[in-house]
């Protein structure tokens, strides 16, 4: 056997999912008996037949995809239920296994993939949508890039209705129907305190996080996820800011993204000047802008 | 052999693995350890705590990159994106050279996330060694393939595990990370001896060697790091020892992790044979 076939024949039975018991199928991806499929390029030895040496492989890939599913989605684990998460990640998984070199990247199109399976989440779709798309954005604020950040006096120097701000990579925007910035920190919470987990205090930890979901009541909130010191934090916003901050990172200009910012506003005309600047302030502040060019 | 040109001529001593439950223990003890060696994955990234934490460790120890996915033997090219950001974590931690497994773990581009055994064959270790060449050349630093640990042999293989790592190096003109836990865990997998194959090893290529901890079930060994150095994987680095010389040495310790007093005093146990190496030398 040629090395590409053996890998495609091998990876094909690695990436097979495990039965409910947690062990590998009887049947191979070829459809015919694992054993022979498995026999076919595995040695056995004197204390392992060749679908026993296969299925220590398969175990671990099965483990460590989603044992990464678990610490990246906590938030999204807390919504379904620990047993709908897990094959929720197995189907997730199946149709779309690793492309990348790090573990790192492994939810990356969780939020597309579950938008186009619905049956997953049911009546809680939204919820489940606006809670992945949070902790995608954390895993990307968490370790996005940071450009040299623009200070508050590069801003008063030279901020006209052409100016064109940059938002940091780092720094995400997201408008939500649900407050799952409230969910997250308080999953995550109660993950905190795993290191003194009985089993008692393991059963009110999920009655707390099943609470913590059912109470979830939806309500249309802004959120800015972005870093301070290394640490990622859940801003929220007012929907004006959202939407300048949103036409900036589209590249529009200031002064475009002012105007589309205020259409259909409840804000007082005479209160805007006044908001805008000190909105701007406290993202300059935070460093959220990087480069500014000024065009004519 | 204190220094080679597959270590970038260095002298290190025993080091550790750079883990996060101990980041605050060094940063604020800043505790003396000849080097750190560093999962390169963990900061091929664009920015954040992960790239601050490695850039403060650079200004106080030494580091070497360890890779786990770059799959020297899978049959498919080379990711060029993971070259490039490799290539730039190069440039940021200044690695004497660079080390990844001699294993498979993508085909088609999926990834298995996973150190799949090779088959020995020749058409392996020539597609192997080409990759390995190909890596060198691309990132300009000495690169050290390291035998893993398997649980699964393949009836293509036309030699032993020792054979098919001696082709690949050659081949590629690359140096060796022999893990001597790895070749403890697959002789006890493989039924095998694991002197032969410290015995076969070019010693000449050995750039670093790898000590460890394992799991022991009813019919295999899995190589988790979790545990201790047991006893005859101590003989083994100590044959390894008397056969190449004062070697870069490291402690891999990734799960149930204990303290980083623990895990250094664990990984200087080296020195026994370390030391005798060098009175050895003297004489």
């Amino acid at each position: 056997m040629k090395l590409m076939k053996l890998q495609r024949t091998m990876a094909r039975a690695v990436m097979q999912p495990l039965t409910r018991a947690e062990r590998m199928q009887r049947k191979s991806p070829a459809g015919g008996s694992m054993s022979k499929y498995a026999s076919r390029f595995i040695k056995p030895n004197d204390r392992l037949t060749s679908f026993e040496r296969l299925e220590i492989y398969n175990r671990q890939y099965w483990f460590r995809v989603l044992s990464c599913m678990v610490e990246d989605f906590p938030g999204l684990r807390a919504v379904l239920g620990e047993r709908r998460f897990e094959e929720m990640s197995k189907a997730y998984l199946v149709d779309n296994p690793s492309r990348s070199f790090t573990l790192r990247n492994l939810g990356s199109r969780l939020e597309a993939w579950l938008r186009k399976h619905p049956k997953w989440a049911g009546v809680k779709q939204k919820l489940a949508l606006d809670i992945v798309r949070l902790e995608w954005a954390d895993i990307e604020a968490f370790d996005g890039k940071a450009e040299p950040a623009l200070s508050k006096e590069d801003l008063n120097d030279g901020a006209g209705p052409n100016l064109r701000l940059h938002l940091q990579p780092y720094v995400r925007l997201l408008a939500l129907r649900y407050p799952v910035d409230d969910l997250l920190l308080e999953v995550r919470e109660s993950d905190e305190d795993k290191d003194v987990a009985s089993n008692a205090f393991q059963e009110r930890r999920k009655r707390k996080r099943v609470q913590a979901v059912a109470k979830l009541k939806p309500a249309d909130i802004y959120l800015v996820v972005h870093r301070v010191d290394f640490s990622v934090y859940f801003r929220r916003i007012e929907r004006e800011e959202f939407a300048i901050l949103s036409a900036l990172r589209e590249g529009k200009h200031l002064g475009k993204a002012i105007d589309l910012a205020f259409r259909k506003s409840a804000i007082p005309p005479e209160k805007r000047a006044e908001k805008v600047q000190e909105w701007f302030q406290n993202w300059a502040a935070l460093g959220w802008f990087m480069k500014a060019e000024e065009k004519s | 052999m204190p220094a080679n040109r597959f270590n970038g001529f260095t002298d290190y001593g025993i080091g550790i693995g750079l883990r996060a439950p101990h980041y605050h223990h060094i940063l604020s003890r800043k505790p003396v350890v000849d080097w750190f060696e560093i999962i390169s994955e963990n900061f091929m990234i664009d920015g954040g705590r992960p790239l601050h934490i490695l850039d403060q460790i650079l200004e106080q120890y030494k580091v070497v990159q360890h890779g786990v996915s770059m799959y020297f033997g899978s049959a498919e090219k080379l990711n060029r994106e993971h070259l490039r950001r490799l290539k730039d974590l190069v440039k940021r931690t200044g690695t004497p050279w660079l080390s990844d497994h001699l294993c498979w773990g993508s085909v088609d581009g999926r990834y298995t996330h996973d150190l799949l055994p090779m088959p020995y064959t020749f058409e392996a270790a020539k597609i192997t060694g080409q990759k390995v060449r190909e890596v060198q050349d691309f990132l300009e630093i000495p690169v050290a393939v390291e035998n893993v640990s398997s649980y699964a042999e393949y009836h293509v293989s036309e030699m032993t595990e020792w054979e098919f790592l001696n082709e690949v190096v050659e081949r590629a003109d690359c140096g060796i990370l022999l893990d001597v836990n790895n070749i403890y865990v697959s002789s006890q997998n493989h039924n095998f001896d694991p002197f032969a194959y410290v015995n076969s090893v070019p010693a000449e290529r050995v750039a670093q060697i790898h000590i460890a901890g394992h799991s022991r079930y009813r019919k295999y060994i899995l190589d988790t790091h979790d545990h201790p150095v047991i006893d005859p994987v101590w003989k083994l680095y100590e044959r390894a020892i008397q056969r190449v010389g004062h070697t870069a040495t490291l402690l891999e310790w990734d799960d149930s992790i204990p303290t980083f007093q623990e895990v250094h005093d664990e990984a200087l146990k080296a020195n026994r044979f370390l030391k005798d190496t060098v009175l050895a030398k003297a004489v």
